[in-house]
């Protein structure tokens, strides 16, 4: 199979899947990036690549699905397909509460200098099975991994229970989403995986990292972004309200004089 | 029908939004509050950020007053100066009450405060109203005579004294204006338009006639929370004109229904039943202070540990 073709391969294949997934759309797949050729590359597209948030937006699906390309035989070892997204990030305080005098009270607090506001791990096996720690760490691959540096001094003597609960925590709210086995991977070649991305998003740009691993080493990697955006009235509301926020203002209580106005007016009217 | 919010960045349904605008509308032409109190807890609830939630808060009581105060208006039931005076005091201690708000936000302690206040500001109010509205209703059965509305107590010793011609008193401006400080201070730290400690404080303190109260109280309500919107559209751009939009299309409506269901009602039933609320929400507030929550730790976006 040659480079050319893969392209419009790909999106047949993407079409022609037993689809879950609603958007398997026509758009241009991302040219893969150029490594020196290793023995297997992955080639890879996206559903899309920029998600336009309305004012009716309520979530998102996004599919990820790509090939491994070989100019050689297929080599020896267990293949896995691992791929993340990732949203922007930004920092977050974690706080603690404890009991004093009998009301529950928050006491302790970490700062995380940077973390995801979302992240997404799927994988074509268990990651204990096709990643090796040292590559996890060296890739930050896994959950755990995503959080960055601390910010300024660390007070607490032990700041594990904090990290954990903010794991815990976005984890809940499907934020944070670690699905093993959610990468199907069909005669060790193609492969695609489904996100949904939820309502809650943040805008920014969303990193997409597709690896390929042979027994447990990273061989190859692709990486694309996904461009997440406000759009119509709702990007105008919001570039007002942080550039001319006193506008902004003036204009929102405007509307409240306005509304509650015309409410008195027309239940004037009706009861006459 | 969901909706993105654009400010909040969540989605919601707007039904609820609607629902929700309308019950606190209701509250505000009934009793007089801005409905602060209820409707910032309730989109706290509804999974909106804590300072987009007190911000529009302030935005949709705007609305709800305007409709409030016209309709009092038109029953001659607000005293103009009586209100101006306790708006100069808002002012005031608004802009003390969000400094301090900011303060204790750094801190992480802001939850804590809000809650606290809610509990003991809430349920010494709502006890004393309760009491006094059994006591008044008590007496409307066996046909006693109430006992003197105002009597004439330190209050009438201050100096500045002005004829509130509406209110029927003559009394010094530093004990309104000190009570409309008071109330923006909370007001800010609240998030709510203040009206249930203004009212109580307006019949119990200053002597005012209850016809007016809730018409000079909704006066002031309504440029003390016009401002905090502004302060806090300018400070740090947390109002959310969508959400503010759906909650005052519903809560002009309530606002309207509330204020003609007022004029039936006897003041004595109202009161108790402003009394009631009033303690069950600071009752609920206490109790999750007490009660271990299920998860110790929360999470704030933002740097400042």
């Amino acid at each position: 199979m040659s480079g050319r073709y893969l392209p419009a391969a790909l999106i047949a294949l993407a079409l022609a899947w037993p689809a879950t997934a609603q958007q398997a759309t026509t758009e241009q797949p991302n040219e893969p990036e150029l490594i020196t050729a290793p023995p297997e590359e992955v080639v890879a597209g996206l559903s899309q690549d920029n998600i336009g948030i309305t004012t009716s937006f309520d979530g998102s699906a996004i599919l990820i699905y790509g090939a491994v390309k070989r100019d050689a035989p297929e080599p020896t070892g267990h293949l896995g397909v691992i791929v993340t997204l990732e949203g922007p990030s930004g920092a977050v305080t974690i706080r603690h509460k404890t009991r004093e005098m009998g009301i529950w009270v928050n006491t302790s607090s970490v700062g995380v200098a940077s973390a995801p506001t979302y992240y997404a791990v799927a994988s074509s096996a268990p990651l204990a099975e096709i990643l090796d720690p040292a590559q996890d760490v060296i890739q930050r691959i896994s959950i755990p991994l995503a959080l960055r540096s601390f910010a300024g001094p660390i007070e607490v003597e032990d700041a594990r229970p904090f990290t954990e609960a903010m794991l815990r925590i976005r984890e809940a709210e499907n934020l944070y989403q670690l699905d093993e086995g959610a990468v199907h991977l069909v005669e060790d070649t193609l492969f695609r995986a489904d996100f949904t991305l939820p309502a809650n998003l943040t805008e920014g740009d969303y990193k997409t990292r597709i690896f390929l691993t042979r027994d447990g080493q990273v061989v190859d990697q692709y990486r694309a972004a996904i461009y997440v955006r406000r759009v119509g009235l709702e990007r105008w509301l919001y570039m007002l309200s942080q550039n001319y926020a006193a506008i902004y203002g003036l204009m929102s209580l405007a509307l409240a004089v306005i509304a509650g106005w015309a409410a008195a007016e027309a239940f004037k009217f009706l009861r006459r | 029908m969901q909706i993105y919010l654009p400010i909040a960045e969540v989605s919601v349904n707007a039904f609820v939004l609607l629902g929700l605008g309308g019950i606190v509308g209701l509250l505000s032409g009934l009793f007089g509050v801005g409905g602060g109190f209820l409707i910032t807890p309730l989109l706290f609830f509804i999974g909106i950020p804590p300072t987009v939630a007190v911000a529009t808060g302030a935005n949709q009581v705007v609305a709800s007053s305007v409709s409030g105060v016209l309709a009092q208006l038109k029953r001659k039931a607000v005293d103009i100066p009586m209100g101006i005076v306790l708006l100069i005091g808002g002012l005031i201690g608004s802009a003390a009450g969000i400094w301090v708000f900011n303060l204790l936000t750094k801190l992480g302690q802001i939850d804590l405060a809000v809650q606290l206040s809610y509990v003991v500001f809430l349920g010494s109010i709502g006890l004393l109203m309760l009491q006094e509205s059994l006591r008044a209703m008590r007496r409307a059965k066996t046909g006693a005579k109430p006992g003197k509305r105002h009597q004439h107590n330190w209050v009438h010793k201050l100096p500045f004294k002005v004829k509130f011609r509406a209110s029927g008193l003559y009394i010094s401006v530093i004990p309104p204006a000190l009570v409309g400080m008071v109330v923006g201070v909370l007001a800010a730290i609240m998030g709510v338009g203040g009206g249930f400690i203004m009212v109580p404080a307006m019949i119990y303190l200053l002597g005012m006639p209850t016809k007016v109260v809730i018409g000079t109280s909704l006066f002031q309500i309504l440029f003390v929370s016009a401002f905090t919107t502004l302060m806090h559209a300018i400070t740090n751009q947390s109002v959310d004109v969508m959400l503010a939009l759906l909650l005052i299309v519903g809560g002009v409506i309530g606002a309207q229904i509330g204020s003609q269901l007022g004029g039936r009602l006897k003041a004595e039933q109202l009161r108790s039943l402003l009394a009631l609320l009033v303690i069950l929400v600071a009752f609920k507030l206490g109790l999750d202070l007490l009660i271990r929550p299920a998860e110790l730790f929360s999470l704030h976006v933002g740097g400042g540990a």
